[in-house]
């Protein structure tokens, strides 16, 4: 475990907090933390998350923008509901809860992303490397490294 | 002959007598039923197009495929099924998935008592199986030099103990009478799994997976499962790989079930036609009794009631953090 560092990979809505989203794009995130953005929280396929876990991550954030607020009208509501059943599914195949987190962010969250993030950071590595899941062979460190 | 063991034949008589009329008249070009298997306690699939052959037709406590699975490959013709329980949920899911034309679809339900699990019969007798059949109550097994009677609630498939449905929910004609339910809790079992700590779970659930050896039988048998090109066969993108891996293992279990959320109606035969015996019931069980909690679905109950996945409600839906 020494010289251990989680990898979380967070799935960021296109059209979330532009403020948010340009200040991870000047390279502020942790080590570790790599950021991708999804055209909308309800495009992204729970097999994705899946192989993410499978493919080496041990935390996953998602974020998605709050109800009411989503640039396709709906795509968060079904997002919503895909997160919440695929949560509730690992969760029951032995992945520790914490290690898929989800948020939803809106107006009034304007600078939140980077506190998200250490908290996906913090609880993932009270936890550990994620070994419930049976994981492929890891991705390259330096491809995971922000 | 007892009276369950008649009520058999005489529901088999019911649904060759249907079979013929159906037929004759030219009302369908196919009768979906069952005909006897070529081993003991097997029941097999049939596709009957002549009326001379409805006599090859039965009903015993082994026709436990979901025959709704063939439906879809049989949508160009005018097709009469024999439907449990069960199979008549999946056809109200596959309505609602508009796969198939209610027009052309020609319900024969039949009440079921849960079908017996050979497997479990197998265990509990001292030999080979050579006869089996239904008497009253009990299911009497016979071989070389042994004759067991067995309780057929004790010999149940796991699915059909847990069953809350064992009469159609939607049909043309009912043969047979409805029969009571003798389920009271249908989600005890992933309760008990639900109790057990994460890392026991992760455990179990690896246990499992590592048995797959993916062959897809459960994909086959299940009539929700027809998606022209399944998320394992995808190259691009890879969800998973193909070979028997642990991951890839892991992958096809979570994948399928979770594919069939909201679709599942919980009919077993996914387990039924595994080989290697992977509990497939807990994982299914989860993702149906987490729609059930979450959003008050139940699969296969309500015609044009889309799947709970298609929709949503903004102000009553849980959150998730």
């Amino acid at each position: 475990m020494r010289g251990w560092q989680p990898r979380v990979v967070v799935f960021l809505c296109q059209w979330s907090l532009k403020s948010d989203r340009e200040w991870a794009q000047r390279s502020q995130v942790p080590d570790g933390v790599r950021l991708i953005e999804v055209p909308c929280s309800g495009r992204l396929s729970p097999l994705l998350l899946l192989s993410t876990f499978q493919r080496g991550a041990d935390g996953i954030l998602v974020v998605g923008c709050e109800p009411g607020h989503c640039h396709y009208k709906e795509g968060n509501y079904l997002g919503r509901r895909k997160l919440a059943t695929l949560k509730s599914f690992l969760d029951y195949v032995g992945l520790e809860e914490k290690r898929l987190q989800v948020a939803w962010l809106g107006e009034s969250d304007r600078g939140q992303l980077s506190r998200l993030i250490d908290d996906v950071l913090r609880d993932v590595r009270e936890l550990g490397p994620m070994q419930e899941l049976a994981t492929l062979e890891a991705l390259p460190s330096s491809v995971c490294a922000s | 002959m007892t009276t369950k063991g008649s009520a058999m034949s005489e529901c088999t008589e019911a649904i060759r007598s249907e079979a013929r009329r159906l037929l004759e008249s030219g009302a369908v070009d196919v009768v979906l039923g069952f005909a006897e298997g070529t081993v003991p306690m097997r029941a097999a699939p049939l596709f009957v197009r002549d009326a001379s052959e409805v006599e090859r037709l039965i009903w015993n406590p082994f026709c436990e495929n979901n025959l709704a699975r063939y439906l879809r490959d049989l949508r160009g013709e005018k097709v009469a099924i024999v439907a449990k329980g069960c199979d008549t949920r999946s056809i109200v899911a596959l309505l609602n998935e508009q796969q198939i034309d209610r027009e052309k679809v020609y319900i024969i339900g039949v009440p079921c008592e849960g079908m017996v699990d050979r497997r479990v019969v197998m265990r509990r007798v001292p030999g080979e199986v050579l006869r089996a059949r239904q008497e009253g109550e009990e299911i009497v097994v016979e071989g070389r030099g042994f004759s067991e009677r067995l309780p057929r609630s004790e010999v149940r498939y796991r699915s059909c103990s847990a069953c809350t449905h064992p009469n159609p929910v939607i049909y043309d004609v009912l043969l047979g009478e409805a029969v009571e339910t003798w389920c009271s809790d249908r989600f005890a079992y992933v309760r008990e799994i639900e109790r057990k700590p994460a890392a026991e779970r992760a455990a179990y659930f690896d246990s499992e997976a590592r048995r797959c050896i993916r062959c897809y039988a459960c994909r086959q048998a299940c009539p929700m499962c027809y998606c022209a090109e399944c998320f394992v066969d995808h190259t691009t993108p890879r969800w998973t790989e193909s070979g028997a891996t642990p991951a890839g293992q892991q992958a096809w279990q979570i994948g399928r079930a979770y594919h069939l959320l909201g679709r599942c109606v919980n009919c077993g035969a996914c387990e039924r036609a595994c080989p290697m015996e992977i509990d497939l019931v807990y994982l299914n069980g989860k993702s149906s009794k987490d729609v059930w909690e979450l959003f008050g679905f139940e699969a296969g109950i309500e015609v044009d009631k889309p799947p709970p996945l298609a929709v949503f409600l903004p102000e009553d839906d849980p959150d998730v953090e």
